[in-house]
């Protein structure tokens, strides 16, 4: 009836305290805690973080537990938080050759200064579902050894040593774009670039980076190096002179090597695809430098032939806090435009069927 | 002035907004209000709904509103729709100001998808939540393009797509969202508001705001600006019309919705403004389905 569009105000109160009641579950199994999230879900954290681009693991865990789990729901709130914080200006760049490394690989070489190291990954598990994990059991301490303090060399200065790859490139200026405090424009700078893929949407950087390695602008890539471990960050303090730590973060870093012919504009080397996000995420580092190459196409003069290499359509739609409210609004009432639909159709369908009837009455001229 | 929340924890600025966010969204302002009809960039925040929801026009309201201002929130034409709901909600708690659904009594009025009936009095402010800003989007996917046609105002596309309309149906199809032309010079998205509401935009005595969130864009037509909906000689502009008066309040020349009865077709028209329709019946006028639909609704 008429009366069901009001009430609008109680519906929502009851909406919400139903969602509070679903959010807890059953009363009788214990509430989850923080720490639990924390410790038990990191990785779950560390995606919150990332595209939440908050560094801040108890409140991604607060975030997740208050979204029920759904993770883009979880980065909504903790970017709905970010954007009320006050700014204090910019760290110094963070220096990953100073890496407290946990894990190393290379793709590119069996052996090379600092080692390989596996560190907690899911390769080379067999994806066996496992039963004990039903139960609280013990679980062994992990085998440690002491760390050596020499940093481990990026494997792409070995290949820079003789030139094989392109320089890391120069920056213009002291100032970092920043998407969050400036409009966006196309074509990006690479620096506003990457951080709009740093916070991109996991899944739709993964299917792009996918899609170049199936042949839509290929670029022949190799995981020249993928690191996890603890970064200093340091803030520049104008008062005092000089920069000083403020802590240290988790971060994943992934430098892909790819191919290149050359071009007019530079000779045959390897060039860069580049890509750094919050806690361990090696899935997202790495779709992040495939896409990361791709959208360099115009930059080192090659044809732009697919999705991968279209800044434009890849930055206006890899952000998923943006395009989930925008293709969910869809479910917000919609009936005034839907009621001028109706009558054009309404209209469209009365001219059609009058033009059939005068058709059907005229006698058959043609014949 | 800060606005603490109940367990103390956390507090937001005056209209939740920072000051120097609140700056630098009425520079974009400034600049529409200047350039009619332009979209102006601007840095668009995330805000505590969802985008798509009019977190655009929120920014915009966060920015102008005082403490002395009346606000007033309608989505659909509707002051008790949940989402128009929520939002003066979110403004009586972060802004702590008189909220109302009278239109004469606001001083801003926000609004999704309808222009109120009620003629806009000089010094009175509509807000509208924009989904896609581009009158030329759908036309143009690529924003580098869409910005060049406006700046050299190269409009044909636009006016080819309504005559390929006429062309193959015998009408102009765009029911809503009807694009303008501001001042003879940018064609302007009004909004998805139905074509209707169109001739209201023009000369209006109120001023015009216009804030597209997701898409990151401002964009203004002062009082007294000419609006001017597309159209061709032959083809002129026309508005919806509808057969019968609100079954309510029996108002003629309004938008209406239709509301379904019962699954044997049954429908009736009622206003899409309430407040218009409230005021109505409280003057004293009647729809034939008035009796009926109170004795429902009780």
């Amino acid at each position: 009836m008429y009366v069901a569009v009001k009430g609008g105000e109680a519906a929502i109160r009851n909406a919400h305290r139903l969602l509070a009641d679903r959010r807890r579950g059953d009363r009788s199994v214990p509430a989850l805690t923080l720490e639990q999230i924390v410790e038990q879900l990191a990785l779950a954290c560390d995606r919150v973080m990332a595209e939440g681009s908050v560094h801040d693991r108890d409140l991604a865990a607060l975030a997740i537990k208050q979204a029920r789990g759904d993770l883009i729901e979880a980065i909504f709130l903790l970017r709905a938080y970010r954007t009320t914080l006050p700014r204090f200006g910019y760290s110094e760049p963070v220096d990953t050759a100073k890496m407290q490394v946990e894990r190393r690989i290379s793709a590119t070489y069996k052996d090379l200064p600092g080692g390989q190291m596996l560190g907690p990954t899911f390769d080379y598990t067999h994806r066996l579902l496992d039963p004990s994990l039903a139960r609280d059991e013990t679980v062994d301490e992990p085998e440690r050894r002491d760390g050596d303090d020499t940093p481990a060399m990026r494997v792409s200065d070995i290949l820079a040593e003789e030139g094989l790859i392109e320089a890391d490139g120069e920056v213009d200026s002291e100032e970092v774009g920043d998407l969050t405090r400036t409009p966006m424009e196309f074509p990006m700078a690479r620096d506003t670039r990457l951080q709009a893929l740093a916070r991109g949407d996991e899944g739709f950087l993964l299917a792009l980076g996918y899609s170049t390695q199936r042949g839509y602008a290929r670029s022949h890539p190799f995981a020249g190096e993928i690191r996890i471990g603890e970064v200093d960050v340091e803030f520049h303090v104008p008062e005092l002179g000089f920069a000083i730590t403020l802590g240290r973060i988790r971060v994943t870093e992934c430098q892909m090597v790819n191919q290149f012919q050359g071009s007019a504009k530079a000779p045959p080397q390897f060039t860069r695809g580049y890509g750094l996000v919050f806690g361990q995420s090696e899935r997202k580092a790495m779709a992040m430098a495939l896409c990361d190459r791709a959208l360099r196409a115009a930059e080192l003069g090659e044809d732009i032939v697919a999705p991968a290499q279209d800044e434009e359509f890849v930055i206006s739609h890899s952000d998923n806090v943006q395009a989930t409210g925008f293709v969910e609004h869809l479910k917000l009432p919609h009936y005034v435009d839907f009621q001028a639909e109706l009558d054009l159709v309404r209209r469209m369908r009365g001219e059609h069927t009058r033009r059939r009837d005068t058709q059907d009455n005229m006698p058959e001229a043609a014949e | 002035m800060t606005i603490g929340t109940d367990d103390g924890l956390a507090t937001y600025n005056f209209a939740y907004l920072d000051e120097q966010t609140k700056r630098m969204i009425r520079r974009a302002i400034l600049k529409g209000i200047a350039i009619p009809g332009y979209q102006v960039p601007f840095a668009s925040r995330e805000m505590p709904m969802p985008y798509g929801w009019g977190t655009g026009g929120v920014q915009v309201t966060a920015s102008i509103i005082g403490p002395d201002d009346v606000l007033k929130v309608i989505d659909q034409g509707a002051d008790d729709t949940t989402n128009a709901v929520s939002i003066r909600a979110f403004f009586a708690k972060v802004a702590d100001v008189e909220t109302t659904t009278e239109t004469a009594k606001a001083s801003i009025i926000q609004t999704r998808h309808r222009i109120p009936e009620e003629k806009l009095k000089d010094g009175q402010i509509l807000v509208y939540q924009v989904p896609i800003p581009e009158p030329l989007r759908f036309l143009e996917p690529r924003e580098t393009e869409t910005r060049k046609m406006h700046a050299l105002a190269e409009y044909g596309l636009m006016h080819v797509k309504l005559y390929e309309d006429i062309a193959k149906n015998g009408h102009i199809a765009t029911t809503y969202a009807y694009p303008v032309k501001v001042e003879d010079r940018y064609v302007m998205d009004p909004s998805p508001t139905p074509k209707f509401d169109n001739p209201k935009m023009h000369m209006s005595d109120a001023l015009q705001l216009f804030g597209a969130g997701r898409e990151k864009r401002i964009y203004a037509v002062p009082p007294h600006t000419k609006v001017v909906s597309l159209d061709f000689e032959d083809y002129p502009f026309e508005i919806q019309t509808f057969e019968e008066p609100c079954a309510m309040c029996g108002a003629q020349g309004v938008y209406l919705d239709e509301v379904i009865l019962d699954d044997r077709g049954g429908r009736m028209f009622v206003c899409s403004d309430t407040d218009y329709c409230e005021k109505r019946r409280e003057d004293g006028h009647r729809g034939h389905l008035a009796g009926d639909a109170m004795e429902a609704a009780e």
